[in-house]
């Protein structure tokens, strides 16, 4: 396999769109992506959605995107993870890429959620019909099972949870793109209507509109261009049960331990050889349990570590979710994962502004689907 | 809800049949086709145990439509006495006196109805005992 | 001999106090309990309906009578408030017991006696040698009209019987039915909630046929009031089955044991049977046990029943009726009662 590189990047706002469409945000993104690139063209195309079809009645959306785009007759495949559909989009352009099939491939991710379906129905088609939505569990309602077990065995504290969220959104105060620009306290988070026992309303990510795209080009192509880019240096994925009662624990995400451990492999590093960290937050628990299972912390003491700023950006150890995370950036589904590629890049290039880590020479980004039944990871260097 | 989609899962839903793998013991809840244990694709008919223990629940009070009127719900995973776990609500639920490990029993409920006019959907709920 | 092999009831938990349904409409909650001799009712959980309260009595049905469930050979549910208009309720309760396919299936109705009905035509097929075992359930989660005097007492619960001719527990002697049409209490398709007579349900219906119906199977038997230990009537309310207890020549003793309806309030097809099944619990060897149903429109089922030596080893296999109806209870406010009931108008 052939070294592969992120040569450009473009997002739009993530937030309540209302005037724009599924396609006018995928072309607003894809657009900026190539124009950042600086290329003239792309070999292929993939999008990362979740739900197209559920959300806004359309599917066969890599057709779609290719028409709108402007790209026809490039082939254009729409890629599926639940909410990793925009990392495992970036991976598929990443393996087009390094096996040679193809030099430039553009790599984007989309999701409408505010045109009026019914957001929590349609998000729980990430979870077991049959066996658990049947039941009447909710997304919120499957972390909150997460977060309980995880307070139980090893005395995470509702405080704990809420310290992730007031992190996140103090970095997203930060962020342009970001849907909510607004700090909030800690008494906030805790006061915050119940949604389901124990995860309250800031403690979950947000209902948004966005797309999110990057180009990815072989390290030759990236040379030849003479601009700013930033190598792939691992990717990887794993699976896990469907339904979380099937799972090993509940309190590990073995699909984030199995691809975390790939990535490391791949790239040949240890977690002390990260700089940043772009997690998927859907819910403030997720940040916890997965700061554990990609070995940053001790197993039990992600909470521990939220709570004494080891990931925030000032005085942490390694700062997690710069961007302002899911919660705070908002988390259009399928966009998301690309949206965490490009914050590791734009760190890597030094293009983050006030969300700047010093120094910043590997990153990685870690995209999760339903309850943690996939995972993708990939991690960047800067050149 | 699709009325045959509804019907194939009757055997569980009404009288928790389980897969047990005839090779290695496994017991799969719904049956499958391959054991992911050792990959033996035969296997045995069992009924799962009725009464089991709460290993982890929640109190949802945003639901989505179908199950907005019934909020506050309890919802949680229930491990039977067979060591197979399930996600259940918690029925005739008093909120506050739910404890993780509290002994549970599945029993007979309405779990959904298909709007005013669909079919009515049913299957298993735990009480405490 | 042939008669109950198994006997079970169930009760949901939930509960509201007819003083709480007095005031919401500003009567007087003192009347009320005085007039009717009604405290509280039971309300069924909102995922609770006919089907699954007759699949849980049943279980304890099939807890006493320990049978293989594939041995019974028809299954008939009685109830004014099946789920279903077209489709019968006893299709869902085989296939979650286990009874079945060879089986025969049918949903009775006739206001509060189809319960009975169902325990008369189940008890009629095993003796006449047609099949060894068949289960009669009487159920419902009736309604009663908001401000209406039957909102007090339209209850939720059932009692399921399985007839056999093998290790019977109480044998029945003698049965029968009387019959005549009495518009005193009626529903038409497609209304939400029934409509009645007033006084008109009591003397030429609920004392008419009730009576009827006993003192022709009294004579049947040759047998009179004294000769029993327990009498179990039909319980609208609580005051209707003591007085036509009394105009029978029973006692307020032989009545009391049966006599559910002061915290049950009418569970309507279960109501005769689940009072049957509070005087199984208790009985002995040699009682003799009589009762008569009653259902609007109008009818009453009447059944003499000999306890056998069997019942003392079935009593304690499974949670009793008086447990039920005692223990656990939650009490819900009007506004969870209509929430429960479906009384609330839904933006659907």
């Amino acid at each position: 396999m052939r070294d592969v590189a992120v040569i450009g990047t473009g997002m739009t706002k993530f937030g309540e769109l209302w005037g724009r469409s599924i396609k006018d945000i995928f072309v607003e993104a894809a657009e900026r992506a190539i124009e950042d690139a600086g290329v003239d063209h792309v070999d292929s195309l993939y999008v990362g959605s979740m739900s197209p079809g559920l959300f806004v009645g359309q599917e066969h959306l890599g057709a779609v995107m290719a028409d709108y785009l402007g790209v026809n007759p490039i082939p254009a495949t729409r890629v599926e993870s639940a909410c990793a559909s925009g990392g495992a989009a970036f991976r598929q352009a990443f393996l087009e890429v390094a096996s040679g099939a193809s030099d430039i491939v553009l790599a984007g991710g989309v999701e409408k959620m505010t045109d009026g379906a019914d957001v929590i129905d349609v998000l729980a088609t990430a979870a077991d019909q049959e066996y658990e939505v049947y039941h009447g569990i909710t997304f919120p309602g499957l972390y909150a099972l997460i977060a309980k077990a995880h307070m139980h065995q090893y005395g995470t504290t509702r405080e704990q949870l809420a310290a992730v969220a007031v992190k996140n959104h103090r970095n997203g105060a930060k962020n342009p793109n970001a849907q909510f620009r607004s700090e909030v306290t800690l008494e906030q988070v805790m006061g915050s209507t119940m949604v389901a026992d124990p995860l309250r309303l800031l403690d979950c990510s947000p209902v948004s509109d966005g797309a999110a795209a990057v180009v990815v080009a072989s390290l030759d192509v990236a040379k030849k261009l003479n601009k700013s880019f930033a190598r792939v240096i691992a990717s990887a994925q794993a699976s896990d049960t469907i339904a979380l009662h099937s799972r090993q624990s509940l309190t590990t995400l073995n699909a984030v331990v199995n691809a975390a451990q790939k990535a490391y492999k791949m790239a040949n590093i240890k977690p002390a050889d990260i700089n940043l960290v772009e997690v998927h937050d859907c819910f403030t628990i997720a940040e916890i349990v997965v700061s554990e299972d990609l070995g940053f912390f001790e197993k039990g003491k992600g909470g521990e570590a939220a709570a004494q700023g080891l990931t925030s950006i000032d005085c942490g150890r390694i700062p997690f979710n710069t961007s302002g995370g899911l919660k705070a950036k908002g988390h259009p589904v399928g966009a998301t994962g690309i949206a965490q590629i490009i914050e590791v890049y734009e760190q890597l290039t030094a293009k983050a502004g006030s969300r700047q880590v010093k120094n910043a020479r590997r990153g990685m980004a870690q995209n999760m689907g339903g309850s943690g039944a996939s995972c993708v990871i990939h991690i960047l260097e800067a050149q | 809800m699709i009325t045959a989609r509804y019907h194939r899962e009757i055997p569980q839903r009404y009288r928790l049949e389980a897969g047990k793998c005839v090779k290695c013991g496994q017991i799969h809840f719904p049956p499958r086709r391959i054991c992911p244990k050792c990959k033996g694709k035969t296997f045995e008919t069992v009924q799962l145990s009725d009464e089991g223990k709460l290993v982890t629940f929640t109190v949802v009070r945003v639901a989505s439509d179908k199950f907005s009127k019934q909020t506050p719900m309890v919802v949680g995973i229930v491990e039977l006495n067979d060591g197979v776990r399930v996600t259940t609500q918690v029925a005739d639920a008093e909120v506050d006196k739910l404890e993780v490990g509290q002994k549970v029993k599945l029993v007979f409920r309405k779990i959904q109805e298909d709007g005013r006019a669909g079919i009515l959907c049913y299957g298993y709920k735990a009480i405490l005992v | 001999m042939v008669g109950i092999v198994g006997y079970g009831a169930y009760l949901p938990r939930y509960r509201i106090k007819a003083e709480v349904i007095a005031r919401q409409w500003g009567a007087d909650p003192e009347a009320v309990t005085r007039g009717l001799q009604l405290y509280e009712k039971t309300v069924p959980g909102q995922d609770e309906d006919t089907i699954t309260i007759s699949v849980e009595a049943t279980k304890n049905a099939l807890r006493r009578a320990q049978i293989d469930p594939k041995e019974i050979g028809a299954v008939y549910i009685g109830s004014e408030s099946h789920p279903y208009a077209v489709k019968p309720s006893a299709t869902i309760l085989i296939d979650a017991l286990g009874i079945g396919p060879h089986v025969h299936v049918a949903s009775y109705e006739f206001a509060c006696k189809a319960g009975t009905e169902a325990m008369y035509v189940a008890y009629s097929h095993v003796k006449s040698g047609e099949m060894n075992y068949a289960l009669g359930v009487g159920a419902d989660t009736s309604q009663g009209a908001p401000g209406d005097a039957l909102e007090y007492s339209a209850s939720a619960g059932g009692a399921a019987f399985i007839m056999g001719r093998d290790k019977v527990v109480a044998e029945i002697l003698h049965t029968h039915s009387y019959t005549s049409d009495t518009p005193d209490f009626w529903r038409r398709e497609g209304e939400d909630y029934p409509r009645h007579g007033g006084r008109f349900t009591g003397d030429p219906a609920y004392f008419k046929h009730i009576m009827g119906a006993a003192t022709a199977l009294l004579e049947k038997a040759r047998m009179s009031p004294k000769d029993f230990r327990f009498a179990v009537f039909h319980m609208p309310n609580g005051k209707f089955p003591m007085e036509v207890g009394k105009r029978l020549g029973f006692t307020k003793e032989q009545i009391e044991t049966g006599w559910l309806v002061p915290w049950m309030g009418n569970t309507y097809s279960g109501s005769s049977p689940t009072a049957l099944t509070a005087v199984l619990d208790v009985a002995r060897p040699g009682d003799l046990i009589f009762m008569v149903s009653f259902g609007s429109g109008a009818g009453s089922d009447g059944f003499i029943f000999r306890v056998t030596d069997e019942i003392k080893n079935v009593q304690d296999r499974a949670p009793r009726v008086r447990q039920m109806l005692e223990e656990k209870k939650i009490y819900l406010n009007y506004g969870e009662y209509a929430k429960f009931r479906r009384k609330i108008k839904l933006n659907e």
